[in-house]
Order: structure tokens, then sequence, then C-alpha cells
């Protein structure tokens, strides 16, 4: 099948050699560049809400706010009241019936694991050194599904026995503990004392310095919330269906929903940013490589009007003719494409060995896919044939008496 | 061969009637350069046409190659009546009906001389048997390039690159080859040997010739010889033989 279209395209290919390699160079650098793009934006982005998600939950989902109505009647009909009140100050509360919620949310297909927690406000102190902290009460092995806890630990073993407690490495530092020592801890009017069982990474300074994690009963007597939870942490297998689910639960049931997403707006929006700029850059680029196949068929068209016009004379249908300069496209466009694909390895391959962070290692782990390489080269290659259609269409409308003459 | 089983092919090959070809129709420069030519060639025939310049040769052996459409008449050939084709059905008839020689040779560069000769069956086909391969290499060695069949046209003389337009066109046994000035760029020794190989092959082929030619000795080789001047056919007859 197409043998003697096949025969001619790679003949004339073979024949314009020069023009045939510069123009696969051509493609293959616009395939390495998309290829390469995409892989390096895809992991940093990866990277970005790892990062992000590492100390954070999918989705979480806490009591309603507290809001001063009004105690005034409501206005006439036809006219509306404007009424000022002032905010009420949040105290913390606990999420109403949690532990029959928590089931009823491990059921749902979207979710992986569910924490309960009791967060608080307070301080650490040791000697004379005191520090503000956030508390958070949890239990160890459901919070340890929310965000790797155990394999943040940097000194110690994560263990959350009554009396015990992980804490931020900063925060370890500004106190200077270790492991095994204890902390005083300070919540209100409630004081405890724990032993520090591990120190922890959590990927944000700021959290290190501030982090305390203690059993969730600890919590709930420090926070004045006995058998209560301040928030119902969600991790979710498909972080991006956080929105939805939160949309969803916030309908479902009384309880304010925030997701990742709604928690890091402005990370979402420069990542959204960044998928854009990235499309666009890869658009211009397949355009580029459209325009750069096309013109050199084009040119081959002009210098093969002799060739196209003895075989349509010597039988050659103008659909043949058309499949011909057709298949020199798709096979630039694959030749291109294998070699781009190659190329972004190899680029792929200097990024992750050459450029190197402040510790030494690499920035971040970017990875071609091999769907993403496929999809890239069948783009191009697709893009190769589209490139071919005008200079095609052109060769097979030539007037083969013309051409002979020429 | 393209004969219809149990009878005998049809005597005429061709046959124009009233044939007019005009260009740029509706232009201030539209130029009628045939004016009513008819003319009929019977199978086997072996025919000149001449002419001065501009006399419409080409033009009438384009319409008779199927290759441009004419104003106005009727033509036949092996047949059909062509007039109403549209241009698939005019290339899959030259395909199966026309062999051609250019002056230029007009060989595919970056084939080789087989491959070259091969073409039309790969076109027909999309592939190429055996058979076909043997078929060709027969034809090549019959026009004398047994020896030069993997070399490219560039690597051949101007005569040899002739020699393999004449076994390109005949490889397929078509009914009639047209040639357009076949020897018109080569020496006198090579014009001559391409010619008698024209008149060998026509002899053991039976294949119909079309041959325009400049050259009044060629001609007079050929069985008959048509002149065309100013797009008139004025002369239709015997050739006067090699001593005209």
């Amino acid at each position: 099948m197409l043998g003697f279209e096949t025969r001619v395209a790679t003949r004339f290919l073979r024949e314009g050699r020069m023009q045939t390699l510069l123009i696969i160079i051509g493609v293959a650098a616009g395939v390495a560049v998309v290829a390469y793009i995409s892989a390096l934006i895809s992991g940093l982005q990866r990277n970005t809400i790892e990062k992000t998600l590492g100390a954070q939950a999918h989705l979480t989902l806490s009591p309603l706010e507290d809001v001063v109505l009004s105690a005034r009647a409501p206005a006439s009909a036809g006219t509306t009241e404007l009424v000022q009140t002032q905010p009420r100050a949040q105290r913390p509360r606990s999420i109403s019936n949690w532990q029959l919620l928590v089931p009823l949310l491990e059921a749902m297909p979207q979710v992986v694991a569910v924490s309960p927690m009791v967060s608080a406000a307070g301080l650490a102190t040791r000697g004379e050194a005191s520090k503000a902290i956030a508390l958070m009460g949890v239990d160890l092995d459901r919070y340890d599904r929310i965000v790797g806890l155990r394999a943040k630990v940097v000194d110690g073993r994560a263990r959350l026995e009554p009396g015990e407690g992980i804490i931020g490495r900063e925060l370890a530092d500004d106190l200077g503990v270790r492991v095994g020592d204890r902390v005083g801890i300070v919540t209100g009017g409630v004081t405890d004392s724990l032993r520090v069982t591990a120190l922890v990474d959590l990927g944000v300074r700021e959290l290190n310095r501030r982090t305390v994690i203690v059993p969730l009963r600890t919590a709930q007597s420090l926070a004045a919330l006995p058998g209560g939870a301040t928030s119902l942490d969600l991790t979710l297998a498909d972080i991006w269906s956080a929105q939805t689910l939160a949309d969803h639960l916030a309908a479902r049931w009384p309880y304010k929903a925030e997701s990742w997403q709604q928690s890091n707006a402005q990370l979402v929006s420069a990542l959204n940013a960044q998928s854009v700029s990235t499309a666009v850059i890869r658009g211009v680029v397949m355009v580029v490589v459209v325009l750069g196949i096309a013109s050199v068929l084009v040119v081959s068209v002009v210098q093969k009007r002799r060739e196209i016009g003895i075989l349509r004379a010597m039988g050659a249908t103008q659909g043949q003719v058309l499949r011909v300069f057709l298949l020199q496209g798709a096979i630039v466009g694959a030749l291109g494409s294998a070699l781009g694909v190659l190329l972004a390895v190899l680029l792929i391959w200097a990024f992750t060995h050459f450029v190197r962070g402040s510790d030494g290692l690499p920035l971040f782990n970017i990875t071609l896919e091999p769907a993403l390489a496929l999809r890239v080269a069948a783009i191009a290659t697709v893009c190769g044939v589209l490139a071919a259609v005008a200079p095609a269409r052109r060769a097979a409308r030539l007037d083969p008496a013309e051409a002979i003459r020429l | 061969m393209n004969a219809p089983t149990g009878a005998a092919p049809p005597a005429v090959l061709l046959e124009l009637d009233g044939v007019r070809k005009r260009y740029n129709v509706g232009l201030p420069n539209e130029a009628e350069v045939l004016h009513g030519v008819s003319l009929r060639i019977d199978r086997g025939e072996f025919v000149a046409l001449i002419g001065p310049s501009g006399s419409g040769k080409s033009t009438l052996l384009n319409i008779v190659g199927l290759l441009e459409r004419m104003t106005a008449g009727r033509y036949r050939i092996d047949g059909v009546e062509v007039s109403g084709l549209d241009d698939a059905a005019l290339t899959l008839r030259r395909r199966s009906t026309l062999g051609f020689i250019f002056q230029f040779h007009h060989l595919l560069p970056a084939f080789s001389a087989l491959e070259n000769v091969t073409l039309p069956a790969l076109m027909r086909e999309g592939r190429i048997t055996p058979a076909q391969r043997e078929r060709a290499r027969a034809v090549l060695a019959a026009v004398g390039l047994g020896g030069a069949m993997n070399k490219r046209p560039g690597e051949l003389s101007g005569g040899m690159q002739q020699r393999v337009a004449i076994a390109r066109a005949l490889v397929l046994e078509p009914p009639l080859v047209l040639a357009d000035e076949p020897t018109g760029n080569l020496d006198t020794v090579s014009a001559n040997e391409v010619f008698a190989l024209m008149r060998q092959m026509h002899a053991e082929l039976k294949t119909s010739f079309l041959v325009v030619t400049h050259d009044p000795r060629l001609a007079a080789r050929c069985d008959r010889v048509i002149e065309l001047v100013d797009g008139r056919l004025v002369h239709d007859g015997p050739a006067a033989g090699p001593a005209r």
C-alpha cells in the first residue's frame, strides 16, 4: 500500500538531502523545545505542589465561622436597611459530630485518608525562652497519611504517646532543645509539658519555626475542647478534584470546606498563568515547525515541477502526487520528532546533572514521560502532514504539459 | 495485451475529428493554434509528425497524449471517446494506453535506470512483482543497457538516457508511444542509434509510434508522415523513404 508514493517521497527527500536534513533538524529543535519545556514546567509544578501540599491537607473541613445577626426586625417590603455590625471574635470550636463524619468521608471514593485535628495557638517555653507556636493535636497514623509526617522526621523517631510531642527543626534550634528534652506548652490558662520525640522538616522554614504536634487528646485538653476536633483534614486520590469535592461537601453539610486551591489561590493562579504561557510557547513553536516544513516543501514542489510533470504524464493521478508530498511532510515530521525526543531527553539529563541548588542537589526532578513524548511526537507528525497540505495540493494541480515544457 | 477475449482489437487506434485548440479564451490575446485537425492512426503504424516551429505539433501531441484538453472536436483513442472524461479518468487512460518519450529524456534523476523503468508498474499497482522486475531488466537489455541498469541518469550519456526513456515508455507495452523530438538533443550517431532502436522495438512489439521531429531524414524513415503548418494538416501520406 502506498508503495509508489512512499518510494517517490523518500527519493525526493533523499535527493534534496541537505534541505531534508535542515528541516528535520528544525522539526527536532521544535519538538525538543516543546517536550523539554513541557517536562520542565510539569516537573516544576509537580515539585511546587508537592512542597505546598507536603504540609497541608488537600481539603479541610472546619466549623462555620460565627457571624453576628441583627436583632432588629426586618425592614418593610420594598426597602433595604443597611446594618453595620462588628465581626465577632472567632473562638476555637469543635466540628459537631466529627466522629460520625469521619467514616462517612472515608467511604467516599475520592477520599484516601481523613484525619481529625485540634489546632490552637500557644507558647512553647524552655527555661527563659518562649516562642509562639501553632499547636496541632493529631492521631499520628492518620496524620501521617495526610502529610507523610514520618518521612519528614530529621532527627528522632516519630511517636506520639501521652506526654510526647514532635516539633519543627527551627523551633528546636530557637529553643535549644534536642530529641528527648522536655518543652513547656502554654495555651490560654492551661500549661503542660511534653518530651520531644522527633524533629521534623516540613519543607517551609516558617512552619518549622512554630509547629508543635501533640497527641489529639493532649491538644483537646490544652485547647479546652474535650472530645472535640477543630478540623478534619482530607487526602484525595486526585488533588485537582479538591475544589469540586469542597463545593459538594459545603453544599451537603453545614461545615466550611476549604480546598488547597482556595488556601493557595495565588499559587494556583501562578500555576495557571505558567500553564497558559507554556501552551502559548508550545503553540508558537509548533506554528514555526509547520511553517518551516511548509516552506521547504513549497520550494521542493517548485524544484520538482518537471519530475511531477513526468509522473503525471506517465499516469500518476492527482491523488498519488498529493500523497507523495503529504508523505514527505509526515516523514520529515516523524524523523524530526524522533530526533527531537532524543534531544529533549539529553536536555533533561543535562538539566538534572548540571543545574543544582545551593545544597548541591538537583533543583527538582524532571522526567520526560513516555506518554508526553509520544503525544508531542504525534502532534509534530500531524503538523508535518498539515504543513504539507498546501504544497501537496499545489503539486497535484500542476498542469503536466506545462510542467514538462519547463 | 488489452484485446477483448476472443476478438481482435479494432484496427483504428486513434481518431481525431475537427480538433481545435485555443489558448487564452476570452482574453485579448486569445489565439487558436489548431484549426480543426482530423487524422487517424491505426494499430502498428509508425508515424512522423513534422512541421515548422509554432505549427502546433507539440499542442497536437499533448492533446493526443491526454495532457491537454482540446477546445472543440472529437477524439477517440483505443475505442474510447475522451473529450468528456475528467482528469482522473484521463490520467488512468493515459496510464493504460500511452508511453512517452521526451526530447530531454525526462527521467527521474533520483532513480536508477532500472527503477525508472519499473516506475510505471509501481505507479499502477503500488508494488513491483518479480515478473515485472524481470520484464524491466529484459527491456533494458533489449535497448542495450544490460550493464547500466543500476546507474542513475546523471551517470549515463544522452543517448543512453534516451534508451532508458524508450524502455520506460515500452515496458508496459502500451498501444501507442508518443515521442516528442526524441533525437533532438542527441548527436547524429546517437540520434541514428536511438531512432533505429525505436524502429526495432516497433517491429518487435507492434506498438504504434507518433514521433514529432524536425529532422526530415528521420521523418523519411517512418511509415507515414503528417505535416502540420499553422495549425492545419497540410500533408498526410507515406514517407518518401530514406532518399527523401
